[in-house]
């Protein structure tokens, strides 16, 4: 093994890993603390404070929220960036380029200000119910990661497979979901997952869109932290990286999970 | 046979599929953000008061700067680190390389207020590292680390290192092995070939890791919010500050622009150098 890296460098890489490591370890040792208080190692194992999660009814509705607005922004989103990640690939030379750099834009703008512009604009400008100007948010915010995951599968779809189909006299809507679709499969998979992921994790654009009653889990989680220091949000955490694991299991499953690296 | 040739021919079909999403974007992301930023240049003071007023104010230039420093040191730290640990994990064999970038992964899908959280834990006043370091004697009252300028640049540190890996790990592997051996060939020495040969080749890359990182860690707000407080202000949390407890829409509004055209000017000045740089570029 000639080009083996220096060992100070895999110290150094070694250090790095053990900093991304230790405070989730720590987060699951306070979680199942059996104390009023944060502490780490653990002192008594419980897992009351899962049991209290439960037991605080904002915690019970944010969570419903959350998974809510994540599953159904998600789907929102699909549902218009698939036939524009398709037509912006298939109708590459017919579309001017700016339309391609559109869909971009949305990651330029910081999210904090897209919250405070829809804050602005739906809730305060024209009464659009807070459930609504949130769903909006999310779609919007996890739409850019839909079309260009998905876009990246078209890239290496043949389009001549779909001509063939067309030409032997398949209905274009037909072979669009008998031929297209199959060979995007894992795309479409892949931006389900990150944009609900991304959509159950954001802040920035949550923040502005709560109001009395509802609210998202992260949101939530702020508020009870800057109340209280017990190891309820400890539990919350591990719950929600419980739900990572399973999520990259299901990514591992289908995909590899080589796949998210790219 | 005349629909088939409209499917074909026609960009009109382009346009109809694309129309749902571009609508969504022009009227849910350009036209409010466009609203607000407009809005701050009609003021009845004139058209750059609240700018005037932003930047005479002690406090919020402050703020802007530190935002900027804060941004600037974290991308420093997670570009020299984020570096070293992608060059490892680029040359690990094979199972240990999938499980290391599994590793780097994961933190970046657990959320960032958990991620903030946990350092709330190490670094609070009664938190893991006070009652370490005052059980080993090392200290004799608990040190005051949260809410420290140093606090906030660890946990965006935290947030932003696995990104830089997981883009540098990609940029590496895409580097011809055939260069690194020539160099070496040749009779450059490991420590020739990494520095004249593999990172000006990663430059490109590690424009790209900086940009993402700058431009996350100056827009966060849950991790300076939770571990800096009203002592580290940055523009995201005295955004939500001024919209939700002040009210006052017209200063809101500022920082929301302000903030938007430091992005956009430092994204796309990067990107351009970076392609203007490019030695693999064809």
């Amino acid at each position: 093994m000639s080009d083996r890296p220096h060992p100070i460098l895999i110290g150094v890489a070694a250090l790095v890993y053990l900093f991304l490591m230790l405070p989730l370890v720590i987060v699951v040792g306070a979680a199942l603390s059996d104390t009023t208080y944060l502490t780490f190692p653990p002192q008594g194992l419980s897992l009351r404070w899962f049991e209290n999660i439960f037991e605080i009814s904002a915690f019970r509705r944010t969570i419903v929220t959350s998974l809510q607005i994540a599953f159904m922004g998600t789907l929102l989103a699909l549902l218009i960036g698939i036939p524009a990640a398709y037509a912006l690939n298939r109708f590459r030379v017919e579309l001017p380029k700016w339309l391609g750099t559109l869909f971009v834009l949305p990651i330029l703008v910081p999210e904090i200000v897209f919250g405070f512009a829809l804050l602005k604009s739906l809730t305060v400008g024209t009464g659009v119910p807070i459930f609504a100007a949130l769903l909006i948010g999310h779609t919007l915010l996890v739409l850019p990661y839909v079309v260009r995951v998905i876009s990246a599968s078209l890239a290496s779809f043949d389009f001549s497979i779909e001509e063939a189909a067309i030409s032997l006299g398949s209905a274009p809507i037909k072979t669009f979901f008998t031929i297209v679709l199959p060979n995007v499969r894992a795309g479409v998979i892949a931006a389900f997952i990150l944009a609900f992921i991304t959509s159950l994790n954001d802040v920035s654009v949550s923040l502005f869109l709560t109001g009395p009653g509802i609210s998202t889990l992260p949101i939530q989680i702020l508020a009870h932290v800057e109340q209280f220091f017990d190891p309820t949000v400890a539990s919350v955490s591990v719950l929600l990286m419980f739900l990572t694991v399973a999520v990259m299991a299901v990514v591992e499953r289908t995909l590899g999970l080589t796949f998210l690296a790219k | 046979m005349t629909s088939r040739r409209f499917w074909r021919r026609n960009g009109a079909t382009g346009w109809a599929l694309s129309a749902p999403a571009t609508l969504a974007i022009i009227g849910f992301l350009l036209i409010p953000i466009g609203a607000v930023i407009a809005g701050t240049f009609m003021d009845p003071r004139g058209v750059f008061a609240p700018y005037i007023s932003y930047f005479n104010s002690g406090f919020r230039t402050t703020v802007l700067f530190r935002t900027l420093q804060i941004a600037a040191i974290t991308t420093i730290i997670s570009l020299i680190f984020g570096f070293m640990t992608a060059y490892v994990v680029s040359r690990a064999p094979g199972k240990l390389k999938s499980l290391l970038i599994v590793a780097a992964v994961f933190p970046l899908l657990t959320g960032v207020v958990v991620r903030a959280f946990a350092w709330l834990i190490i670094l609070g006043r009664n938190g893991i590292l006070n009652q370490t370091l005052l059980g080993l004697g090392i200290v004799n009252e608990p040190l005051e680390m949260l809410y420290t300028q140093g606090a906030v640049i660890i946990g965006m540190v935290y947030l932003f290192v696995p990104l830089m890996v997981l883009s540098l790990v990609g940029v590496l592997e895409n580097i011809p092995k055939d260069v690194l051996q020539a160099s070496s060939s040749l009779g450059a020495s490991p420590l020739a070939t990494f520095w004249q040969v593999l990172l000006p080749l990663a430059v490109p890359g590690l424009i790209v890791g900086a940009v993402l990182v700058f431009t996350g860690s100056f827009t966060a707000y849950a991790t300076p919010q939770l571990l800096g407080g009203e002592r580290q202000t940055v523009l995201a949390t005295l955004l939500h500050q001024r919209a939700m407890v002040s009210f006052d829409w017209v200063g809101a509004s500022t920082i929301a622009a302000i903030m938007t055209v430091i992005t956009i000017t430092i994204v796309l000045a990067m990107s351009n150098i970076a392609r203007r740089i490019n030695p693999m570029a064809t």
